[in-house]
């Protein structure tokens, strides 16, 4: 698969990355290195083999259903840039 | 020409678990802005999800009671979007293998105008695991956005139907006997104020037979009422759109209860590329079969079984065995209400889909509140069947059941904290108290209705004239000379005949 540059500004806009004109460049080349990866990898027969979706094989292991976790706001807040009645302030978004 | 309605379902069930999916924060509804919002809710570095095996549960449990295979493994992914109420910038869910797989759903869609009511099984196409979002509050914050992260983590099931639904009345129908079924199981709390129970509705129109049309999706209906508004609102502006020689762009859309419209919140062209890939934190979930064979034998008897045994061995309508497994509560207290009296399957049904639920309307109560029991009711049905009582004397008997046990609730609204000791009476001590047994002994009948002839020459002599409209004027003598406590058929034989003379 070849990757244009346009490819590359949607995937920027996306990751919210402001990019120059010359990273756009650079990171055009990298992508397009690693596609060229993942094109060689999917040339490789794989027929009969089952898919994996964690590159160990084990399985997750599971937490009994039991509130363990006290409130620590205070100090979560602390570090918050900043707070106002309990909660966390961020630029207004609106979609 | 004629259009036809095509909708499909993604419902999203607030699994009712104590603690978060990924980590053991409460999921209480209702506490303090972020005193529920951990490490994992906050996304600090560092901190790894770890799978809360009680949504696995509900999970599998809603699986097994659609009829849907259980994904071993299953997969759990990243869905990456931007937004401040998510703050680890990617929302765990599950993509291409999910917990629950293809599944169905029977439901039962009403009568509406000259339409029969009639049954129809649904699709289910997956039920998939994830997290919930925080919440945003956009005003007040001198033009900042506050963000509460306790519902961050909370875990939910989303339900994806096959767009099998062809009108707002099969769709209302598909959510509602989802409702129950989440509640019947005990997976979700259902409630939809709360927003435990949110729907999206997708809806799109054609020509009968032809391909699909463009579909718009309704975002985040909570209540039925807007979910039929807004499908009847949307399914028009779609016809007159196309009708108008328009198009329809792909869409996600917003209800405004308010206005009662839908408008666009972003087309097509914004749609998010979520960028799907399987989350490395977490492994594939293995089920084993004995996991499963035990939780499917800890299900319930499942509402729609109840409501084929209602109409095969207790020989009740479609419809009346529909209302009473509504839920779980209602279906519970008919039973225990019944007994093993299997032939007064009826009465004892139209006692609860009567008086009963009228009464707890009347009180603002729902079933789990019922002040009084299902063994004092059944208590009633006895004495009916057995002619101890009359119709009116029942009636009698349940109203003073109620009202010495219904909640306390003083002038001003405010209810009494803590539970009173309620005496519950049965409904031989009302009888005997009230003095309300129906007299059935043929002799004391003939006597009254005798002294009421003696009394009444003339208008017997209309009546035998052939005035049968009297006939009424001397039950209500009758009634009323036996203070309403002569049994109403034995009274009318015996009227009958002595007026005949």
């Amino acid at each position: 698969m070849s990757l244009s540059t346009d490819d590359v500004k949607k995937v920027a806009r996306l990751a919210r990355l402001a990019m120059t004109e010359q990273e756009m460049h650079s990171a055009h080349a990298q992508l397009q290195n690693i596609f060229d990866l993942i094109a060689e990898m999917q040339a490789v027969d794989t027929r009969g083999i089952e898919p994996m979706s964690h590159a160990q094989e084990l399985s997750q292991r599971l937490r009994e259903d039991v509130v363990s976790e006290a409130d620590q706001r205070e100090l979560f807040q602390s570090i918050a840039p900043q707070v106002e009645r309990g909660l966390y302030l961020v630029p207004q978004v609106i979609e | 020409m004629t259009w036809e309605i095509v909708i499909g379902l993604e419902v999203h069930a607030q699994l009712s678990t104590n603690s978060k999916i990924f980590s053991g924060a409460s999921t209480a509804f209702g506490a303090e802005p972020n005193t529920q919002a951990d490490a994992v809710s906050l996304a600090l570095p560092g901190v790894l999800p770890v799978l809360n095996r009680g949504a696995v549960e509900r999970a599998i449990k809603f699986g097994l009671a659609t009829g849907a295979r259980i994904n071993s493994p299953s997969v759990f992914a990243r869905k990456n979007y931007f937004y401040p109420d998510l703050p680890k910038g990617y929302q765990i869910s599950q993509m291409d293998l999910p917990v629950v797989g293809q599944g169905a759903l029977t439901i039962q869609v009403p009568a509406v105008g000259k339409a029969q009511a009639y049954e129809k099984v649904v699709r289910l196409t997956r039920a998939h695991l994830e997290e919930d979002a925080g919440k945003s509050l956009h005003e007040d914050f001198h033009g900042m956005t506050g963000i509460d992260l306790n519902r961050a983590g909370t875990p939910l099931l989303e339900i994806v139907s096959e767009p099998d639904m062809r009108s707002a009345a099969e769709a209302i129908a598909y959510a509602k006997t989802l409702h129950t079924l989440v509640r019947w199981i005990g997976i979700c709390d259902g409630n939809m104020q709360e927003g435990s129970f949110r729907c999206d509705v997708n809806v799109s129109v054609r020509r009968p037979g032809g391909e699909l049309g463009t579909r718009r999706e309704i975002k985040n209906l909570n209540s039925f009422k807007f979910m039929q508004q807004a499908i009847d609102y949307e399914v028009q502006w779609q016809i007159d759109t196309l009708e108008n020689g328009g198009k329809i762009q792909q869409a996600t859309i917003l209800f405004n209860p308010d206005t009662g419209e839908t408008r666009a919140m972003r087309s097509k062209e914004d749609a998010h590329d979520y960028r799907y890939f399987p989350d490395p934190d977490l492994l594939p979930l293995v089920i084993g079969k004995e996991w499963i064979e035990q939780l499917r034998g800890t299900l319930p008897e499942l509402p729609q079984a109840k409501q084929a045994r209602y109409v095969g061995e207790l020989g009740l309508s479609a419809y009346d065995a529909s209302i009473l497994t509504a839920s779980r509560e209602m279906a519970d207290f008919f039973e225990a209400a019944l007994g093993d009296a299997k032939s007064q399957a009826k009465i004892c049904a139209n006692w609860i889909i009567g008086e009963v639920s009228a009464q707890l309307n009347r009180d603002g109560l729902d079933m789990a509140q019922c002040p009084i029991t299902a063994q004092q009711l059944g208590g009633m049905l006895k004495r009916i069947a057995d002619g101890t009582i009359s119709n009116s004397g029942a009636k009698e008997v349940f109203r003073t059941m109620w009202e010495t046990q219904k909640p306390h609730v003083p002038t001003g609204g405010i209810t009494v904290g803590g539970s009173a000791i309620v005496q519950f009476i049965s409904a031989d001590e009302i009888i005997e108290a009230k003095g309300l047994k129906q007299v059935s002994d043929a002799g004391a009948i003939e006597k009254i209705v005798d002294e009421i002839i003696a009394a009444n020459a003339d208008k017997v002599a209309e009546y035998r004239s052939g005035k049968d409209k009297l006939f009424g004027f001397f039950v209500g003598l009758a009634m009323k000379a036996s203070k309403g406590q002569a049994n109403p058929a034995q009274m009318n034989e015996i009227l009958k005949r002595k007026l005949a003379g």
